[in-house]
């Protein structure tokens, strides 16, 4: 008797939580409640690898390999370090980007994610969907060539002046204005606000705000909102915005954002003021949403290309991304260019 | 370097008074439910829109009339624009302001108002709104630009035309700030129809105005939210920093709804236009600066 009792009291209670929570899940005016704070690292890469060619989905063992592989490198890293060690040598010791290098940063920093995501049921390879090849559609001509130039001055820091060297005139670290929009603190790195918002190596939250007229995307790096206006009308081809202007309807419960007028810089690698994002947001579960975006710049791209990816509810807070308040790099960046500058004039010179 | 603007001390005092009585008539409790504004289902206010202060307290926040510019050099017969300011002109001035302290004057200890004045004096080099930081509560609510409320169910969010500055309010305290940030942690209740939201966690490096009012980290500000109409809201503060006044002190003004149909928030990334005054001198090939 008592334990039907109890029964049938959890009973009750589970149906009035599931009444209570189907109301928590929408807004006053009917539509899905998508606020809430989202943590969208992941290991899935944007473009599928070459080893799983072929095929949208990952097996059960493969994503546990991901995921025990990552978070084998993560205690590996966390191990206390020889207090006796060498220091790495000169121009650095050969490891290179972001998280490696003399001066990059270390566990503590990154937050790559801790696994692949999971669609429906499924692990995914990439984020890119279509091309069904899960990679990015031919670049056009000109896009190409100055994608090149860029890789060009891209190149990792061996301490030396190679563009003197070399007499590339104007070098890669001549002018602020040449150097990246995350070194210049004027936007996250690797489209992380987006749109498309993509993850990154550290800094992954968003937060959703919601209201009938307005919805807030916020990204944490660099601490920029998105304000999308519901069912408003895009701004005039003069107004232009860093990620770009953004206005939203429902297309039943899916929340569909519309994205142009873009400056000429967008966040996302390699796209023009011609770029145009459609994003569609969509409650998977309590605790997941759908993301999948299509992107078209036909300046850029041949086609346009669609990626999908989970964003899960994460308890994290979002801290403030001040880049530009403590941004000292830069100038460290600019003026280690001109000492190395310096050096090789000097190295250059004819000996007396 | 004020006192020697403010010359007409006889004028000036009457009209202090005159001020004092208005400011305490515009502090006194607000009618118990304002009617007429516009509520969120549920009944709490709904504070939905874009706003802007219409007043000179990013000046200067105490009671000023109007001087030469933000940063002065003594004249041989009156405090004239100091060299860097001279070019702006009319442009460069500062307008005048009954103020919004409470009283007039911000309660700063000697040391503290030594410091401002410091302050005042490389106002240049020093103002952190010149290198694009972010402004800090309650600047952030009186610069002139606009802000936009964005208030739901669940939250009520501030987004900042300058420099791109947002926070959010918890309604649920998460306790000390972990940290110190140029915004610092709002932590908000409802008193009635005001929204209280209590702020701390700021970092030392923000300032009120450009006028040199500095505080320290240990900064407190209990802000106050009433709408009093559909277009106007009464912002309130109060502000505790017991390294730089010897009290707490008041603010008060309106903000006013942008009623423009197309109003909304534009960019004003200004990182971007601060690059060349900040890292101009380590380009390769630095621009002349006649």
């Amino acid at each position: 008797m008592r334990n039907f009792l109890s029964v049938s009291g959890a009973l009750l209670i589970s149906a009035a939580g599931l009444a209570l929570a189907a109301d928590a899940r929408r807004t006053p005016d009917g539509h899905p409640d998508l606020s809430g704070t989202y943590d969208i690292a992941t290991l899935t890469p944007l473009v599928r690898p070459a080893n799983v060619s072929g095929r949208k989905d990952l097996t059960d063992e493969e994503a546990k390999a991901i995921a025990k592989a990552a978070a084998d490198r993560l205690a590996k890293q966390n191990q206390a370090s020889d207090p006796n060690r060498k220091p790495p040598p000169a121009g650095g010791d050969g490891s290179e980007g972001a998280a490696g290098n003399v001066g990059g940063y270390n566990t503590l920093w990154v937050d790559p994610g801790q696994g692949a995501f999971k669609i429906d049921g499924k692990w995914r390879t990439s984020i890119i969907v279509d091309p069904p090849t899960g990679r990015m559609p031919e670049m056009t001509p000109e896009a190409r060539k100055r994608a090149g130039e860029r890789a060009r001055g891209n190149r990792p820091n061996r301490g030396d002046a190679w563009w003197i060297k070399e007499k590339v005139s104007p070098g890669p670290f001549d002018d602020p204005e040449m150097r990246s929009l995350a070194e210049r603190c004027l936007l996250g790195f690797g489209s992380s606000a987006g749109p498309p918002s993509l993850p990154v190596l550290y800094n992954n939250l968003k937060q959703i705000v919601q209201t009938k007229d307005t919805v807030v995307i916020l990204n944490e790096m660099n601490h920029d909102a998105r304000i999308v206006r519901m069912n408003g009308k895009h701004e005039p081809a003069e107004i232009r915005r860093w990620l770009g202007d953004s206005i939203g309807h429902w297309e039943g419960d899916t929340l569909v954002v519309d994205t142009t007028n873009f400056n000429d810089t967008p966040a996302l690698f390699g796209a023009t003021r011609n770029l145009h994002v459609i994003e569609r947001f969509k409650r998977l579960d309590d605790k997941t949403l759908l993301y999948r975006f299509t992107v078209e710049d036909p300046t850029v791209w041949t086609a346009p290309w669609t990626g999908e990816l989970a964003w899960p509810v994460t308890e994290n807070r979002i801290y403030e991304y001040a880049c530009h308040e403590g941004n000292y790099s830069f100038t460290n960046i600019l003026r280690g260019a001109r000492l190395l500058e310096a050096e090789a004039m000097k190295s250059a010179a004819p000996k007396e | 370097m004020i006192p020697s603007v403010v010359k007409p001390f006889r004028v000036i005092i009457p009209l202090f008074l005159l001020v004092a009585a208005a400011t305490s008539a515009w502090s006194q409790t607000a009618p118990a439910r304002p009617t007429g504004i516009p509520r969120l289902p549920g009944g709490k206010p709904d504070f939905n829109g874009i706003w802007q202060a219409l007043n000179s307290a990013n000046y200067d926040v105490e009671r000023h009339i109007a001087r030469p510019s933000m940063m002065l050099r003594q004249g041989p017969h009156s405090m004239i624009p100091a060299v860097p300011m001279l070019r702006l002109g009319a442009v460069g001035s500062v307008p005048g302001g009954m103020g919004i302290v409470e009283g007039g004057k911000i309660p700063y200890k000697p040391e503290a108002q030594k410091k401002r004045e410091e302050n005042q004096a490389n106002w240049l080099d020093r103002d952190p709104e010149i290198k694009c930081y972010m402004p800090g509560v309650p600047r952030a609510n009186y610069m002139p630009f606009p802000f936009q409320i964005v208030q739901s169910q669940k939250n009520f969010f501030f987004a900042y035309e300058f420099a791109g500055a947002h926070r959010d309010v918890y309604f649920k305290d998460p306790g000390p700030p972990e940290t110190d940030s140029w915004m610092g942690q709002s932590v908000g209740k409802w008193e009635g129809d005001t929204l209280v939201v209590d702020v701390k966690g700021q970092n030392d490096q923000t300032w009120f105005d450009r006028s040199g009012t500095h505080h320290s980290a240990k900064l407190h500000v209990v802000e106050r939210y009433t709408m009093m109409t559909p277009n106007h809201i009464r912002y309130e503060a109060t502000i505790e920093d017991p390294e730089v006044f010897t009290g707490p002190w008041k603010i008060s003004m309106p903000l006013y709804r942008r009623m423009e149909a197309d109003a909304r928030l534009m960019d004003f990334k200004c990182v971007e236009f601060v690059e060349e005054l900040i890292f101009g001198e380590h380009r390769r090939k630095p621009l002349p600066r006649p």
